[in-house]
């Protein structure tokens, strides 16, 4: 049994909240956040007082950097919060790791009911006129940063560059074909017709598909993912509490944080990445199987890191993610295997890794509407690209 | 105009070794195995006796894009990004650009060898089509 020693299990998600998507907002990034934050606690049928424990990644990023905009310190203040348990930062395993450090503060004790989330406006500070903060960092003085270092000189200024070629060497190798990348676009748009917070809402053909800007070869605009303004957050209990509250729990069965290869994003496995790495350690601490899952929110910053998650999560074989998703039937919402339901991040916007335990829950939770799969029970969250990646197993109890 | 790097201590080596033409790779003295990039300690055996050593400059393609995306106005021509394996050991290798061919007449696996580009105190290694 997997259950005494894997202590994740004892933690389950009781609520959930977004705020408004907006490309862009006019609510400001605090507010986005106490949008979000005051309807995840008001899910979980808690008060905020209750919160005593407050996690986020990245947490807050270069002072109002729009990537990052608010961290766990503003939020806590923000709402006069008895903390028992605090934590950002950029380093850890992917945009889900706020998920994975609530989960351990609970499961360890520190904290009773934690709030975990992820507020993002890159939409407004594309739109202000403003140069996109991210490039300016990267045209200023000599670059000392560990891993972009290694990229500027050679003027990448975007991982866009360097997914590309793993989109390359995954099509050179396995024989991966443009027309199968494209379904991770296509059934990510079909999705997002069906959500009306959705970002991008107008239909797409495989022919606008490929006439859609080639950005660095072979991703094409499609193959990234649009930027929005929004706040994600979900309340995280003790699962012994959490049949108490008002939603059915949705334990956190499993986490896979591992990294087993150096952060350099031109030395990892340019087929697979990290993947693997956080697959094969969520596993290993459960007793569910990879064909136990009813739906995956795998992370499609850019289409090709979805197929390498199909592929390291063990959802299909290594290297056979083009013909798994071959047709697009396979991962539409009444396939076999319903993928990022709400439109991902490509379609639904680039709410950034929080989006995908949202709509895990969402569809566990039966909450779906239009786009709601029929009966789930096991979900599988995974968000990262490169060296970084961080898997959840969600199961409603 | 490209960005360059900081040198320090263990990066100055290989961010300056084209001005006696020499492409430096560090290189553990106990277990004798290259690593990238360049650092105090071997990633493999640990150990602390590792530095600088010229390699050939020969390689091949492993994977690259061409880049069609204006981040700045003088990067409004297509060019090429690559990760090239360096022939002196499997999983040697860093990401650089292909220089001094159309974009299009590169190819995986393309054999390559290192050109330097200098600007100020860099000279940042690139990579055109191997003659022989
Ligand atoms: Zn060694």
């Amino acid at each position: 049994m997997t259950g005494a020693r894997f202590l994740e299990k004892n933690v389950a998600i009781v609520g959930i909240g977004q705020s408004e998507v907006g490309r862009p907002s006019s609510r400001s990034a605090m507010q986005l956040t106490v949008d979000a934050a005051l309807e995840a606690i008001a899910d979980a049928g808690l008060q905020p007082k209750d919160i005593d424990g407050v996690c986020s990644w990245p947490g807050d990023n270069s002072n109002g950097s729009s990537f990052s905009p608010v961290g766990p310190l503003a939020v806590l203040s923000m709402f006069g919060l008895d903390c028992n348990w605090f934590s950002g930062g950029y380093e850890a395993a992917g945009p889900l790791a706020g998920v994975m450090n609530g989960a351990m503060a609970i499961a360890s004790g520190m904290a009773n009911n934690v709030l975990v989330f992820r507020t993002i406006t890159e939409s407004s500070n594309r739109t202000s006129g403003s140069k996109d903060q991210s490039l300016a960092a990267k045209s200023g003085p000599r670059d000392g940063n560990f891993m972009w270092q290694w990229c500027t000189p050679f003027n990448v200024l975007s991982v866009v560059n360097i997914t590309a070629m793993y989109a390359a060497a995954h099509m050179d190798k396995y024989g991966t074909t443009p027309e199968q990348l494209a379904q991770i676009a296509l059934n990510a748009r079909r999705n997002a017709l069906l959500n009306p917070k959705a970002v991008m809402r107008k239909p797409m053909t495989m022919d606008d598909y490929f006439n859609s800007k080639m950005i660095s070869t072979p991703l094409r605009m499609f193959d990234c993912d649009v930027h929005c303004d929004a706040s994600t957050a979900i309340v995280l209990t003790r699962r012994d509490r959490a049949r108490d509250l008002r939603n059915p729990p949705v334990r956190i069965e499993a986490i896979g944080a591992a990294m087993n290869q150096p952060y350099l994003w031109d030395q990892v496995d340019l087929t697979a990445n990290a993947t693997a790495d956080a697959g094969n350690a969520m596993w290993a601490r459960t007793d569910f199987k990879p064909s136990d899952v009813d739906t995956a929110q795998l992370y499609d910053g850019f289409s090709i890191l979805t197929m390498m998650w199909l592929e390291g999560l063990g959802l299909c074989p290594r290297g056979g993610s083009g013909a798994f998703v071959e047709g697009g039937g396979r991962i539409a919402l009444d396939g076999a295997l319903p993928l990022n339901t709400n439109g991902g991040q490509l379609s639904g916007g680039r709410t950034h890794g929080m989006g995908y335990v949202h709509e895990a829950c969402t569809q566990l939770w039966g909450r779906g509407g239009d786009r709601q799969i029929r009966d789930p029970r096991v979900a599988v969250c995974a968000s990262g690209g490169g060296p970084l990646a961080g898997s959840l197993l969600l199961v409603k109890d | 105009m490209r960005k360059l790097p900081l040198l320090n201590a263990e990066t100055r080596p290989f961010w300056t070794g084209g001005e006696v033409g020499e492409l430096r790779m560090h290189r553990c003295d106990d277990c004798r195995r290259y690593f990238h990039p360049p650092a105090p300690v071997c990633r493999d055996c640990t150990s602390l006796k590792v530095g600088p050593v010229p390699v050939s400059g020969r390689g091949r393609v492993l994977t690259f894009t061409i880049n069609r995306q204006a981040w700045t106005p003088e990067l409004a021509d297509p060019y090429v990004v690559a990760i090239v394996e360096l022939e002196e050991q499997e999983g040697l290798r860093f990401l650089s650009n292909i220089v001094n061919c159309p974009a299009e007449a590169v190819a995986m696996g393309m054999p390559v060898s290192v050109v330097f580009e200098r600007v100020e105190d860099v000279w940042i290694p690139l990579f055109e089509r191997a003659t022989s």
